[in-house]
């Protein structure tokens, strides 16, 4: 079939079906192919580039070595996904050095590129603080991190040891973790607030790791039992204290028993104050008591009660007090409070009566809230050890606490009022009823035709 | 003297010894089944106590969220009398309930309805109708907690019904919640547009009452009864009911003071063992039996559908137990309305024991 | 009223004038006594009607102090329908008022002149002059009112 070409436009002897030359065909299916290939590269590198990250996209030997390895060897790769440090962009050759985009191990784990491997135990906080004590490096990453974290470690109870030669004791990576290290604010770290009790007791919690330094093993169980683990973990009270915020986290060490009253009175202020300025301070200081923890003990503060004032079988002021002024001290505190808490029982009990009796009283209950504002402000002024101190606090509140039983027996005595003024009331709707009945009676009786 | 006077100056411009010969005229039959007849007159007393009560209550309540409860708060404890007024109203409202439904069964039982008194009925049965709308609106009014959830609930069972239904419940709520919208809306239904319905229909009802006089239990028809004249005779008799009730609510008021409760908070969850006002329960508890699904059809929607299906037959009931009519139809009937009457108590005992 | 002529019965004439006088001894009575419950009905409504001292059903204003009460950099606790309230004057002049109660657990907090911030007794708690949470464990800051200063009266309102 001879014909002219549609695209060249020559004559030809032969064409193809739709009728082009061969040269024309060849030029079509190039086109095509080309197209089709850089579809291809295009789709490609795209699909590409966003399986494999952009920093593995800069090679990193270490994360594909490792990850391919079982156990302790391949943790470290999987686990740094999570790592802040590598959110900050930083990977395995900024900590332990070497060459991450060598393929083979000499390379990649040269010493002429500075690797370091795994630091021994008593090098680590230099290792970690090799960054982190860098001001200039940290303001790079987060102007308002804290630097002196190293510093601090060394004059704690475990920076001490380590420097004297005990390796067994906590380091940076004890606390932190290693490889999957999260933020202090991220809920999942080990170090947020809602974990640093579980953190410590790792090792503090364990009663053979402790024997051999002699510490007791019970502190976390206790702790699990106090009213600020209570705070934290079941309301959710982010501002409740852990281990570290009375112990310090990277300064760590039992504060000093004259110095208990300070750190307590971080959030305690008022009491410390008051203890401060009272003569049990000096006695305590002297005695070489704990100043708080005496009373209200260390890891395990329950809530105090009132029972622990006085000279009851629960008190903790006869546990040094006998027959002298303290002991009256304790007398006549512990009477004060009793008396304004028999008050406001008094009140609170009559007030109950009369709303179940029908009777709006939720003023005068709320009311009685100032009566137990004084109970608190009492309760807080016996670590003055002052009973005058109590009895200006007291006062306002008994006076508060008689005016809302007043107003108990004032609902009582209107109750009676309208209970009586009901009696008075149906005698004369009843009379009235009957007189109605006897007229009906007297009407009917007559006999009919007469009209009233 | 001077009464005649004053009768003649008044009937020269009113026309009223017209209807003074009407009073004076007016019988009541006596029979077995009169002390029935009491029923209509106690029901419209306890309504007039509702509207003074309720009138003396609107010059203190103030009907917006924020200030509903704190008003009545302030009615019970500061207003002299306070107490007893929103006492007596609650209680009242549901003593009128009570006596409204016996009054309409035993109108229904007597077959009361039967021509010429159909219209009688239609416009008692609407009436009814009204009286649950004021219960159910009222009750939301002091916006308390348990008053805000029983809204709540009774609310979203309207939005079941299909097609209307959910308009229905926007227009109920003033919006998709219950709020504050509810609240003002609520107490323009109560305090104005049932009320003036009311008492168009109530006038109506009461006209019909005076034109056909009162209805005699058919084994009656036919024979001469005993007649009672209404002035002063039966009115006297009503009297000492009204004055006995006024004892009881005065009672009820001092001896079981009607609460208050806590403010309405939205965002808090819902009590326990919410519950509507007794009227109401018995519906409440047979929803609360139906089965999730019966058939393809949702059990709630088929028992919502169940009782307006029944409200419109009990409306109807006149033009479907035709009279003269059969024995039979007239037994089906009775037995009928024993049914519901048994179903009514029954459900609600269930949902007060429960 | 209209009596029935002499209508003798097995006891003679003599009941009529005791008939009439019976009637009238019952009128009387019902009439008495159907003024009283009437009036026992209608005198706890008028009382009802007459407005009470307190005119105000809801705190949402309320006078807290009087203008002279409160020094600069002072402050004082008022109560503001059934929630405590604090009143605090700067010490330039100018009038405050915040809800007292802590955000952290409820106690009732006070104006420290020394620093002069709001502080709570209970944790320490602290917060500023524009009433945020500026120390200690308080998670939120304290719901400022408006004030407004009538005559000698300061007058809060919640905003």
């Amino acid at each position: 079939m001879s014909s002219f070409c549609d695209q060249c436009g020559q004559i030809f002897a032969s064409l193809s079906k739709s009728r082009v030359c061969r040269r024309a065909t060849l030029r079509r299916f190039l086109t095509l192919a080309v197209v089709a290939c850089a579809i291809l590269i295009f789709v490609s590198i795209s699909f590409l580039s966003k399986i494999v990250p952009v920093s593995a996209q800069q090679k990193n030997s270490c994360i594909e070595c490792h990850s391919q390895l079982e156990g302790r060897l391949g943790d470290p790769a999987r686990l740094f996904e999570n790592d802040i440090h590598k959110a900050r962009g930083l990977s395995c050759n900024d900590c332990h050095g070497g060459d991450p985009t060598q393929d083979d191990k000499k390379g990649a784990k040269s010493a002429l590129h500075g690797y370091t491997g795994k630091p021994a135990k008593n090098l680590i906080p230099n290792f970690c603080g090799k960054c982190h004590s860098d001001a200039a490096l940290m303001k790079k990453f987060n102007p308002s991190l804290r630097v002196d974290q190293v510093q601090e470690y060394w004059t704690s109870v475990h920076g001490t040891k380590l420097r004297a030669g005990d390796t067994n004791v906590a380091t940076c990576v004890s606390c932190h973790d290693v490889h999957g290290i999260r933020a202090p604010g991220d809920p999942m770290s080990s170090v947020s607030p809602l974990n640093v009790a579980e953190t410590c007791a790792k090792c503090h919690g364990n009663a053979e790791y402790m024997k051999s330094y002699d510490i007791p093993h019970d502190q976390y169980d206790k702790y699990k039992l106090s009213v600020h683990a209570k705070a934290l973990y079941e309301k959710h009270d982010l501002s409740a204290p852990t281990c570290n915020d009375c112990h310090g986290n990277h300064g760590a060490a039992p504060p000093g028993l004259a110095s208990v009253a300070n750190v307590c009175g971080q959030c305690h202020a008022r009491q410390s104050t008051l203890f401060q300025a009272s003569p049990h301070k000096a006695a305590f200081d002297k005695m070489q008591i704990g100043e708080c923890i005496r009373c209200h003990s260390n890891h395990g503060i329950v809530a105090p009660t009132d029972q622990m004032l006085g000279v009851g079988a629960e008190s903790v002021c006869t546990s040094c007090h006998n027959n002298d002024k303290g002991y009256d001290g304790a007398v006549q505190m512990s009477g004060k409070i009793e008396n304004l808490q028999t008050s406001i029982h008094r009140a609170t009990e009559i007030l109950d009566r009369a709303e179940r009796a029908g009777m709006e009283v939720s003023r005068p209950k709320f009311e009685l809230r100032e009566a137990f504002d004084a109970l608190t402000q009492g309760r807080v002024l016996t670590h003055s050890a002052a009973p005058s101190e109590v009895e200006k606090a007291i006062e306002p509140g008994i006076a508060s606490a008689a005016k809302s039983y007043k107003a108990g027996e004032d609902a009582f005595s209107e109750l009676t009022f309208r209970r009586q003024g009901l009696a008075v009331s149906l005698v004369f709707i009843l009379f009235l009823a009957f007189l109605v009945y006897l007229k009906i009676r007297q009407i009917e009786s007559e006999p009919p035709g007469i009209e009233s | 003297m001077k009464t005649e006077s004053l009768m003649l100056w008044l009937d020269q411009r009113l026309g009223i010894n017209a209807l003074a010969e009407l009073a004076r005229k007016k019988e009541i039959p006596r029979h077995r089944h009169s002390v029935w007849y009491y029923f209509g007159g106690m029901t419209l007393f306890l309504f007039t106590v509702q509207v003074a009560t309720g009138i003396l209550l609107l010059l203190y309540y103030r009907p917006s969220a924020e200030t509903a409860f704190e008003s009545v708060q302030f009615i019970i404890t500061e207003v002299q009398f306070g107490w007893l007024i929103r006492s007596v109203h609650s209680w009242s409202a549901n003593l009128m309930i009570l006596a409204l439904f016996i009054h309409m069964f035993s109108v229904y039982f007597m077959s009361a309805y039967k021509p010429p008194r159909e219209i009688t009925w239609v416009t008692g049965v609407l009436l009814f109708f009204i009286c649950i709308g004021f219960g159910f609106s009222g009750y939301l009014l002091p916006w308390n907690k348990l008053a805000y959830f029983a809204t709540k609930v009774g609310t979203e069972i309207t939005g079941v019904i299909p097609i209307v239904g959910k308009p229905m419940l926007r227009f109920l709520r003033g919006g998709d919640e219950v709020t504050g919208a509810t609240l003002t809306r609520f107490f323009g239904f109560h305090v104005a547009v049932l009320p003036a319905t009311a008492t168009v229909l109530l006038g109506i009802h009461l006209l019909l009452v005076q034109m056909h006089g009162m209805s005699v239990p058919e084994k009656y028809s036919g024979t001469s009864l005993k007649k009672m004249k209404f002035f002063p005779n039966f009115f006297l008799r009503d009297l000492i009911g009204w004055i006995l009730a006024i004892g009881v609510l005065a009672a009820l008021a001092a001896m079981f003071p009607w609460e208050l409760g806590e403010k309405a908070d939205p965002f808090s969850p819902a009590p326990a063992g919410i519950k509507p006002e007794w009227y109401f329960l018995f519906m409440f508890q047979t929803l609360k039996y139906l089965p999730a699904k019966i058939l393809f059809i949702d059990g709630e929607i088929l028992g919502v559908l169940a009782f307006g299906l029944g409200g419109l037959v009990w409306v109807l009931v006149p033009f479907l137990n035709r009279y003269p009519g059969t024995p039979k139809r007239r037994k089906f009937f009775t037995v009928f309305g024993i049914l519901v009457v048994a179903f009514i108590v029954v459900m609600t005992l269930i949902g007060f024991v429960t | 009223m209209s009596v029935n002529a002499n209508n003798p019965d097995e006891f003679g004439i003599g009941n009529q004038p005791k008939n009439e006088s019976r009637r009238r001894f019952l009128d009387y009575l019902l009439g008495t006594s159907a003024v009283a419950t009437l009036g026992a009905i209608f005198y706890p409504i008028f009382r009802f009607m007459v407005p009470p001292q307190i005119t105000e059903a809801q705190q949402n204003s309320v006078i807290a102090a009087k203008s002279n009460e409160i020094a600069n950099n002072s402050g004082k606790i008022f109560k503001f329908g059934s929630k405590p309230g604090i009143i605090i004057r700067t010490q330039t002049g100018d009038l405050k008022a915040f809800s007292a109660s802590c955000t952290h657990l409820d106690c009732i907090v006070q104006y420290q002149p020394e620093t002069k911030q709001i502080w709570c007794a209970c944790h320490n708690g602290q917060y500023d002059l524009t009433g945020k949470n500026v120390g200690g464990p308080p998670p939120r800051p304290l719901e400022e009112f408006t004030v407004n200063v009538k005559g000698d009266d300061i007058v809060v309102t919640k905003s």
